[in-house]
């Protein structure tokens, strides 16, 4: 091949050019790799806390509670509410009967209850998952001569009884029940005020206000407004909505005030609350979908003798709308994951029964992963951990749902 | 500011359109003959696609537009207080420079118009009228339920027309409807236009000179003047403003020495 002659009066620095290309290039894969090496560390690390090796040791022996040779897994149900009589205190004993006479339970949940309550397994000490995976002989080893009763076991903290049981002072007993519902219930108050007003707002910006000062200075506020730390949002909340509507909040006017709250810290405050919070996202996010709608469309509209409104809802919403949903569950899942304005709004840290309506009282997985943080005992850490992964699977079904939704849209036509 | 005696398509009378504080068309009086295609033509930046839009206050839509002056259609000046847009748009039909179709079904693009207007009649004959009016009937009744956006540009711009004429305007404004078609295609849009004004008043703005001459019984030349826009400088029978024009400047544009 033959040398490409050089061209007069330009310098020859084509070489140059590639290279600082390279160099940028380079510097832009390297930051993708630091954001993907802290995910994999974000992943890791939650779940070397999620699974591992568990040493139970039991207050009772199951084995002494056996009853003419016959093991505890195989008595009759008369016979192990027998057990738990002889075991558990009179006053307990009783309680339980009334709530639910032992007559017509069922052997395992019988079974079920002599475990938790006279056998009483205890985890004495955690193992991590990497340690688990990799010293294993060391650990059986230290848990057979620290804990020669205990019972070593791989167990994996999130579970289906983590998932269905509610808030429990015990770990190993605790579940997120309570906190998944509180989260879903939250969530959709704040859906059901923020994806309406947001959307309307957007539509009336970009369509219908003109361009005079008041317009600008709403639309400045609302950017700015996106930019504002969520506590501010909750001490509005809780000056709104938990003090200054407390009466509609706590469900008063509907005279379905919940006994055990009877103020305005409701599902419903926390659900507008985390409202207004997303509200501007939405907004700017429906703007950007709306004003992203080619004018082409509009005019084809509008020139066959459509009015504003009839280009609105069948060419301009309809176009928008993939962009709209994405904006959207970005907003909700920013919603899910916000603990500091619902500390403010008022949070329960501690119940144990499910919210049933808007007014219940409430807690969420993020405020139940930050208590279970906060807790002394390293299974605490565990079930936290396990938590953070049930948030984590809720945030990417929410997401999976809004390409499903958008993909659906777009594939229309 | 008064309407002219003979009964035209529609007509312009001291028309004055600004963008703004910019005057883009000044002191337009203009008649348009009925059933016939006027050309608009003239070099880019003159005027002529706002005049077009002035037709249909298709300009409205610009929020910094303003007109004064004068548009009679049906001796109604349709720029007065009591005259809805909407109502105006849908009597006078415009075709946009590049094919626009809904992201909707064939079907639907040609029915949607009619639809939102309130069109009583049945929808499935009114569909294959106009695309038969368009000559895109053939091509596309197999797939009426397929995208719009699945046809070629130039059946798209076809399914376009077919979805004006298909709200029944008197009047349809084609702006540039043939510049991003290839010659072919381009050719087939000339034919149709010739076709549609049989039952329409065709109003098109065009770069192509040979298109003008080809298709138009009129042809109107904005010029711009001293650097101002939008002077109607000359307006007539085509065939004399391609073989006689009166002006040195009309002449020189179609002889293409300058534009």
């Amino acid at each position: 091949m033959t040398q490409i002659q050089k061209k007069e009066g330009f310098a020859d620095n084509l070489l140059q050019r590639h290279r600082l290309g390279n160099f940028w290039s380079r510097l832009f894969q390297i930051s993708t790799g630091v954001g993907i090496i802290a995910l994999i560390a974000l992943l890791l690390n939650i779940t070397n806390s999620a699974f591992g090796y568990v040493a139970t040791e039991n207050k009772v022996d199951p084995e002494t509670l056996a009853i003419n040779g016959i093991p505890l897994e195989q008595l009759h149900p008369i016979d192990l509410t027998y057990i738990l009589e002889q075991n558990v205190s009179a006053g307990f004993f009783r309680v339980q009967n009334n709530e639910y006479p032992f007559e017509e339970r069922t052997r395992e949940e019988i079974y079920d209850l002599v475990i938790e309550r006279v056998v009483e397994p205890e985890a004495v000490s955690t193992w991590s998952l990497f340690d688990s995976l990799i010293h294993k002989d060391e650990i059986e080893a230290k848990a057979s001569e620290k804990y020669p009763n205990a019972e070593l076991s791989f167990q994996s903290w999130i579970n289906g009884n983590f998932l269905i049981s509610p808030q429990s002072a015990d770990p190993e007993r605790a579940g997120v029940r309570t906190a998944v519902l509180g989260s879903l219930w939250v969530v959709t108050i704040t859906l059901l005020f923020a994806f309406p007003t947001g959307v309307g707002a957007a539509i009336y910006l970009e369509e219908y206000a003109g361009d005079l000062w008041i317009n600008r200075l709403i639309q400045t506020n609302i950017n700015n407004l996106a930019g504002v730390p969520s506590i501010i949002y909750g001490i509005l909340g809780l000056a709104i909505f938990v003090r200054g509507l407390e009466p509609i909040t706590s469900g008063a006017f509907l005279g379905t005030v919940d006994p055990t709250t009877a103020n305005g810290r409701t599902i419903l405050s926390a659900g507008l609350t985390l409202g207004l919070l997303i509200l501007p996202l939405i907004i700017i996010n429906a703007q950007e979908a709306i004003r992203a709608v080619p004018g082409s469309l509009r005019q084809a509209s509008f020139g066959l003798g459509a009015t504003k409104w009839q280009t609105i809802w069948h060419h301009v919403l309809p176009n928008a709308i993939p962009g709209i949903l994405t904006g959207t569950i970005l907003a909700i899942s920013r919603a899910l994951g916000e603990t500091a304005p619902l500390v403010v709004v008022g949070a329960s840290t501690f119940i144990t029964f499910d919210p049933t309506s808007p007014f219940s009282k409430f807690t969420t997985l993020p405020i139940q992963i930050y208590q279970w943080t906060s807790r002394p005992q390293d299974e605490f850490r565990n079930i936290a951990a396990a938590a953070i992964i049930v948030l984590l699977i809720i945030l990417l079904s929410l997401n999976g749902i809004a390409v499903f939704l958008r993909n659906q849209y777009s594939n229309k036509i | 500011m008064t309407q002219t005696q003979k009964n035209y398509a529609i007509e312009a009378s001291d028309l004055n359109l600004y963008y703004g504080e910019t005057l883009a068309v000044r002191d337009i009086n203009v008649q348009i003959e009925k059933q016939k295609i006027t050309a608009m033509i003239g070099p880019s930046g003159c005027g002529k696609s706002t005049m077009l839009r002035a037709f249909n206050r298709m300009n409205d839509l610009i929020p910094s537009a303003h007109t004064t002056g004068s548009v009679f259609y049906h001796g109604k000046n349709i720029y007065d207080e009591d005259v809805d847009p909407v109502e105006v748009r849908r009597r006078i039909g415009m075709v946009f420079q590049k094919p626009n179709p809904f992201p909707k079904s064939i079907f639907d693009n040609v029915a949607w118009g009619a639809k939102i207007n309130g069109y009583l009649g049945n929808m499935a004959e009114l569909v294959e009228e106009s695309l038969r009016g368009a000559a895109l009937w053939d091509e596309v009744k197999d797939k009426l339920d397929k995208s719009g956006l699945s046809l070629s540009g130039g059946q798209q711009q076809r399914l376009c027309i077919a979805r004006t004429i298909a709200v029944k305007p008197d009047i349809i404004l084609m702006d540039e409807p043939a510049s991003a078609l290839d010659p072919i295609a381009t050719l087939k849009i000339e034919d149709l236009m010739q076709e549609l004004a049989k039952d329409f008043t065709i109003i098109v703005v065009t770069h192509n000179m040979q298109q003008a001459a080809r298709v138009s019984d009129f042809t109107a030349f904005f010029n711009l003047d001293g650097g101002h826009a939008g002077v109607l400088e000359e307006y007539g029978i085509t065939a004399e403003i391609f073989t006689n024009p009166k002006k040195k400047s009309t002449e020189d544009y179609i002889t293409g020495r300058f534009g």
